[in-house]
């Protein structure tokens, strides 16, 4: 059964359904995996442990990528 | 002849890793993407900075790194922190993204000048280097923060030279040439100022051994032309510096000789 929760990405609270890991939090938000970055509540989740990671209510996840830049 | 002239055994060495160009160059501010790699092709740069953000969730976003040459090496920053935390943190994902261990380090302490916090840089580059990390961290021209970054394990300095993105020039020529005298041993990298070619000379003649730019390039109204000339003119500064200056006189020393002219 879908069971809804809140969690925080990039700084934007989202409802999603649990059970949810990250990996599958990648294909909700139709995001391409190539040179991402991941950091649940503050620390970098590794990408091979993407899809064993299994996000909670209220779990604060930030994903980068890289963007023009220079100093 | 000084065998330190020839420009195979001339090279830039950051930790491990060699380069034959002392122009490091950034990727933003590019008016197109098409405009940006004819820069990059221009300037021989060997390495480039990019900065690590947000993946927007509205809507979707190609890879800005699908517009670099494969080549390239890449040099991500901390652009935009404001504390040792968020720089480390930053430095973190981009080592997971891009599996480098190069980390511009940038922690800015003020809007308006983007003017380094020191403090916190030092705090940085402290955590960062235990972590394993190559550490270059932008900071003010200061010697006595040039020899407490070295000390904490940064392979190479990156003094400004003027305020991120002013292409005011070398404002403090003194400081570097002090910098110079006092660190012969360490990688100096001249970061943020530049304006135009004989910037980046001067600064190659005051003995940096590279120069980071950004928007001298990008903001050029011919961009590759101008990557071309700050290409030309780090090659020139750098022949400069190694071939010794004639000292500075006050008065005329005339070439020709004195005797024998017609009366």
């Amino acid at each position: 059964m879908a069971n809804p929760m809140r969690i925080q990405v990039n700084g934007e609270f989202r409802e999603v359904d649990l059970p949810l890991t990250i990996q599958d939090l990648i294909g909700v938000l139709s995001l391409r995996q190539e040179r991402l970055a991941i950091e649940l509540n503050g620390a970098v989740i590794r990408r091979s442990e993407w899809a064993h990671t299994m996000l909670k209510a209220n779990d604060r996840i930030e994903i980068v990528h890289f963007v023009g830049g220079g100093c | 002849m000084s065998t330190a002239l020839a420009p195979e055994t001339d090279v830039l060495k950051i930790g491990a890793r060699e380069f034959k160009s002392r122009l490091i160059i950034g990727t933003g501010k590019y008016r197109t993407f098409s405009e940006m790699k004819s820069a990059h092709a221009a300037s021989g740069a060997e390495m480039v900075t990019v900065a690590v953000r947000r993946v927007p969730l509205d809507r979707s976003s190609e890879s800005f790194l699908d517009h670099l040459d494969p080549s390239l090496a890449i040099l991500p920053n901390t652009a935009g922190c404001y504390t040792a935390d968020e720089a480390i943190r930053t430095a973190r994902l981009a080592r997971e993204a891009l599996e480098t261990e190069l980390i511009k380090l940038e922690v800015i302490g003020d809007q308006t000048t983007l003017f380094p916090d020191n403090e916190q840089t030092l705090e940085a580059a402290r955590v960062l280097v235990k972590e394993g990390f190559v550490v270059l961290p932008y900071f003010t021209d200061d010697l006595i923060m040039a020899r407490k970054l070295l000390d904490a394990g940064c392979p190479a300095v990156m003094p400004l030279a003027a305020p991120i993105g002013s292409g005011l020039g070398i404002q403090n020529p003194a400081n570097l040439a002090i910098m110079r005298e006092q660190l012969p041993d360490a990688t100096i990298i001249v970061d943020a100022g530049v304006g135009t070619a004989s910037d980046a000379a001067i600064a190659m003649e005051l003995g940096a051994d590279a120069v980071l730019m950004n928007t001298a390039i990008a903001e050029a109204r011919d961009s590759a032309q101008m990557a071309r000339a700050m290409k030309l003119a780090i090659e020139a500064g750098r022949h400069a510096y190694l071939a010794g200056r004639m000292q500075k006189r006050l008065y005329a020393s005339a070439s020709s000789p004195l005797t024998g002219v017609v009366r």
